[in-house]
């Protein structure tokens, strides 16, 4: 099975307040609020790091699942997050670009 | 020998909205007065102004006449175009044109925009809110259509002075906002007073069966914000910039949600 790496959309502007992740598009102004387990995989989507040492090292231990089916269940989020355009994904490590005016802050 | 051209007489009217002047030139006397009217209160003596447009009072139809609002950027000049104007706007340069039939709406587009445009830069935004002065002091009522933002307008005391029923003008100063009075109105068709104070709150407008300010959480606040925020522009860089205004709006005033009935005693609470 191939790796899955993921990297935030510099074209974004992402801000979180009182835990709660919001994501606005460069692009068209849509507001997205990040669930617990988006806001996870949009802060370690670093380009390099695969999705499943992510699951097993991040979302395993904070919601006590199996690690098959949160795989699963990642990989499809991750998908849709880059239908919006949040991330990128790609089952190479992605070069990040310089995305300072989109990150947290 | 005949003349082979007739110089026309350029007309001008500085209109003077939170606080910067927009200089605007027909050559219709009529359109002028038209002008002159509609912005009464805002506007100013001839002076330097910051923005300058020509207007084209075009005769010909515009082809797609419902077309909703477009703005974009192309090396460096701004495009607006809706059903009933085109209007171009280059920053470097301070000029613009606007290309419309003889309207107050059309005009009054552009304006808008053009002020989203610079305040984004600024931090500052435009507002689906009404707001108004008391003691000193500005407060903002935001909400979508039918939310109360005329009600609350006019239920207003004598000893509060009306920014606008529809639109706020909202521009960073310092350490904190300043809101400005404006002549973009809604349902109450009365211009704001062209005046301006420091921002004290923003309360999310809701209609129930008592008076009430709650608390809301800053994430909610922002949400809020975010959703009845005027921006048009389709340009990565502005938007990211109004997201993050937006944050540091709600980071700096207190926002709460003001639940009212629909009378004068709402006003007890805005002090």
């Amino acid at each position: 099975m191939s790796k899955l790496y993921m990297a935030r959309n510099p074209r974004v502007a992402a801000r979180s307040l009182d835990g709660e992740m919001m994501i606005m598009s460069g692009r068209d102004s849509t507001l997205f609020t990040l669930n617990k387990t988006a806001t996870i995989l949009w802060q370690a989507a670093d380009g390099a790091t695969p999705l499943d040492e992510i699951v097993e090292h991040r979302i395993c231990p904070e919601f006590e699942v199996e690690p098959a089916e949160a795989l699963h269940d990642a990989e499809t989020l991750a998908r849709e997050l880059a239908s919006h355009e949040i991330l990128q994904i790609s089952d190479e490590p992605i070069a990040l670009a310089n995305s300072s005016s989109g990150v947290s802050r | 020998m005949p003349e082979l051209a007739t110089e026309v007489e350029r007309l001008s009217l500085i209109i003077k909205i939170g606080g910067m002047p927009v200089r605007v030139n027909t050559t219709d006397p009529d359109f002028l007065a038209m002008l002159r009217d509609r912005y009464a209160g805002f506007v100013a003596a001839p002076e330097y102004a910051e923005i300058e447009f020509d207007i084209d009072l075009s005769p010909a139809r515009f082809p797609e006449p419902d077309a909703d609002v477009r703005v974009t950027q192309q090396h460096g000049r701004w495009t607006f175009e809706r059903g009933d104007f085109r209007a171009e706007w280059e920053p470097a340069s301070r000029t613009g044109w606007i290309r419309q039939t003889a309207n107050p709406y059309s005009i009054d587009a552009v304006l808008r925009i053009v002020h989203t445009l610079v305040l984004a830069r600024q931090g500052g935004f435009l507002l689906h809110s009404a707001s108004a002065i008391r003691n000193g002091k500005a407060f903002l009522f935001a909400g979508v259509s039918e939310a109360g933002k005329t009600t609350i307008s006019r239920l207003a005391p004598p000893d509060a002075t009306l920014l606008t029923d529809e639109i706020s003008y909202v521009r960073k100063q310092d350490s904190g906002y300043i809101a400005y009075g404006t002549p973009f109105t809604g349902e109450l068709a009365k211009l704001g007073e062209n005046v301006s104070a420091p921002i004290a709150a923003l309360y999310l407008l809701a209609k129930g069966k008592e008076n009430r300010i709650d608390p809301i959480p800053p994430a909610e606040a922002a949400r809020s914000l975010l959703a009845n925020l005027l921006f048009f522009a389709e340009d990565e860089e502005l938007v990211q910039s109004t997201f993050h205004s937006a944050f540091e709006f709600v980071s700096r005033v207190p926002v709460s949600r003001l639940t009212f009935v629909p009378d004068a005693r709402v006003w007890e609470l805005i002090r």
